[in-house]
């Protein structure tokens, strides 16, 4: 009988997993299935230009099942929750599925109702969030009319999708504010629960210099335990306030509600343990996890979702001949951080390596660590090596997995 | 490495204050380390959290975050905020002798 694989979630990580795996197993000897609550494939990184005008909610969603090949089943229905003893996956209409071989690619989701007052008075009014296309849309007639006042970007806390996305939300503001012609009038303040703009020390002093030089006052170690819609304030933890005319609120995240009806398989935020070089499940051996639904300790971004994906689907072949598996995924992430005034800056990092200036993927390669043209066009263009070569399974010349060393200075790493 | 004392043993710590090696925490040192850091005394309360902090190191091998400790330690986060001011996942890993919280990247 075909092994049987059952792919949780079509988005990223479900969909380059199932075409990957398509191409490594014959049909004869697997069935591939997918399962997702809807068909909209939204191209997540075009989220923070949503506000700006810069693209439209239609350009950045597809439909999920025209982005899987031939020979991969795809069913549209919400999960109930996953029986990690039998087997099984419960779907919200009564369907049950039989595996051999789980992957759960069902992301990250928000849960701004964990915030006290953030869906409150005020939400979707003077408070809002880019990390959805409703909140992105309704974000963008909001700015389109604000010219003065005072706009506070604030992450409530870790973990987040796509950590340096409020970052670069606050340079474009910059950008957008001056080609309007208000930028003196408009104040922009990050709030972040970090002790610095950014995670990793090299690219945290670098994006702080960033904030300063643009103007955007940066308040650090702020844990965000209110939000005061009609107040118009942000209250910490700590009982420091946060004023703003406009918030804009990176709502905590957790893993897909299923997950947490699921005994057995997720931690206390909804995520799935999984062993960070190889990906298979520390709760079942045939249950494996790609993406921002992995609690392993790499950033919940696309980049990552791409470089675990050929190690995940390589372990999923091992395991179904009954092989020991590859443990090679090395933390690999990969990020484009759009600064405004058609620039991007570039950084490149795994578990063991911090991000570090030099060229990326080589010498000649773009610009790391430092602001360039080449890196915002770099930018653009992702858009459609994701749905063209992503997706699809294919690989992207002069990327590979592993992260590269070549073009990086190394000096002072310790 | 600098060393510290507590309860009257030299243990090593990091330059954060975190200790380097667990096992040499004992029950003993929890109050002199909290006091160190500004916490006068420490309540069944903070005990709860402090507990709970080993316990999930033995079992993951990292520090739970404030979420984590909110939603399993049955200390709130409001409460945990004034029980471990500033940062609680940090203090109460330090006063609890288990290295500093990974965090999230």
């Amino acid at each position: 009988m075909p092994t049987r694989i059952v792919i949780l979630g079509g988005g990223t990580g479900g969909t380059l997993t199932a075409n990957r795996l398509r191409a490594a197993l014959a049909p004869a000897s697997a069935g591939i299935t997918v399962v997702d609550a809807d068909d909209a494939h939204v191209y997540q990184p075009g989220l923070l230009f949503v506000p700006f005008g810069l693209t439209h909610p239609e350009d950045i969603v597809r439909p999920r099942r025209r982005q899987l090949h031939d020979g991969i089943d795809f069913v549209e229905a919400g999960i109930d929750r996953v029986d990690i003893d039998a087997r099984t996956v419960h779907l919200e209409n009564g369907t049950v599925l039989e595996y051999d071989v789980l992957v759960v690619a069902t992301g990250a989701v928000l849960v701004p109702e964990e915030t006290e007052g953030l869906t409150g008075p005020g939400w979707m009014d003077d408070v809002f969030t880019f990390y959805d296309l409703t909140g992105a849309s309704a974000l963008e007639a909001r700015l389109a009319t604000f010219d003065h006042g005072r706009i506070v970007v604030n992450v409530v806390d870790m973990p987040i999708k796509c950590p340096v996305a409020p970052l670069e939300f606050c340079f474009l503001a910059d950008w957008y504010f001056h080609k309007r012609g208000v930028r003196d009038d408009v104040q922009i303040v990050y709030a972040t629960p970090l002790d610095g703009a950014f995670t990793k020390p090299e690219a945290s002093k670098a994006l702080a210099g960033l904030l300063a030089e643009k103007g955007v006052e940066l308040i650090t170690e702020f844990n965000t335990g209110e939000v005061d819609g009609p107040g118009r304030r942000l209250v910490g933890y700590d009982g420091r306030e946060v004023p703003f005319d406009l918030a804009v609120v990176v709502p905590l995240h957790g893993g897909a509600a299923y997950v947490g009806r699921s005994e057995g398989l997720g931690d206390e935020l909804g995520f799935v343990p999984a062993d960070e070089r190889t990906l298979q499940s520390k709760v079942r051996p045939e249950i494996f996890v790609i993406g921002d639904a992995a609690s392993v300790p790499a950033s919940k971004a696309g980049s990552v979702t791409h470089f675990e994906g050929e190690v995940l689907v390589e372990n999923i072949v091992r395991f179904v001949a009954g092989e020991s598996l590859d443990d090679s995924y090395d933390g690999h992430a990969n990020c484009f951080i759009e600064t405004g005034f058609h620039k991007a800056l570039l950084i490149d990092f795994n578990y063991a390596t911090e991000p570090r200036p030099g060229r990326f993927p080589g010498p000649v390669g773009l610009p790391l660590l430092k602001e360039s043209r080449l890196n915002h066009l770099g930018k653009l263009m992702f858009q459609w090596f994701y749905w063209h070569a992503l997706l699809p399974g294919r690989d992207i010349p002069g990327v590979g997995t592993a992260m590269p060393v070549a073009g990086k200075k190394t000096e002072g790493v310790s | 490495m600098p060393t510290a004392t507590f309860a009257g043993h030299d243990v090593e710590v990091n330059d954060e204050g975190f200790f380097v090696d667990p096992g040499e925490w004992t029950e003993e040192m929890a109050p002199e380390i909290a006091r160190a850091a500004g916490i006068d005394a420490l309540s069944d309360r903070h005990w709860v959290v402090v507990h709970f902090m080993r316990a999930e190191y033995a079992a993951k091998g990292t520090g739970p975050t404030v979420r984590v400790l909110g939603k399993a330690s049955g200390v709130p986060v409001k409460e945990l905020y004034q029980l471990f001011p500033k940062g609680p996942a940090k203090l109460a890993a330090k006063i609890a002798g288990i290295p500093k919280p990974r965090g999230c990247i």
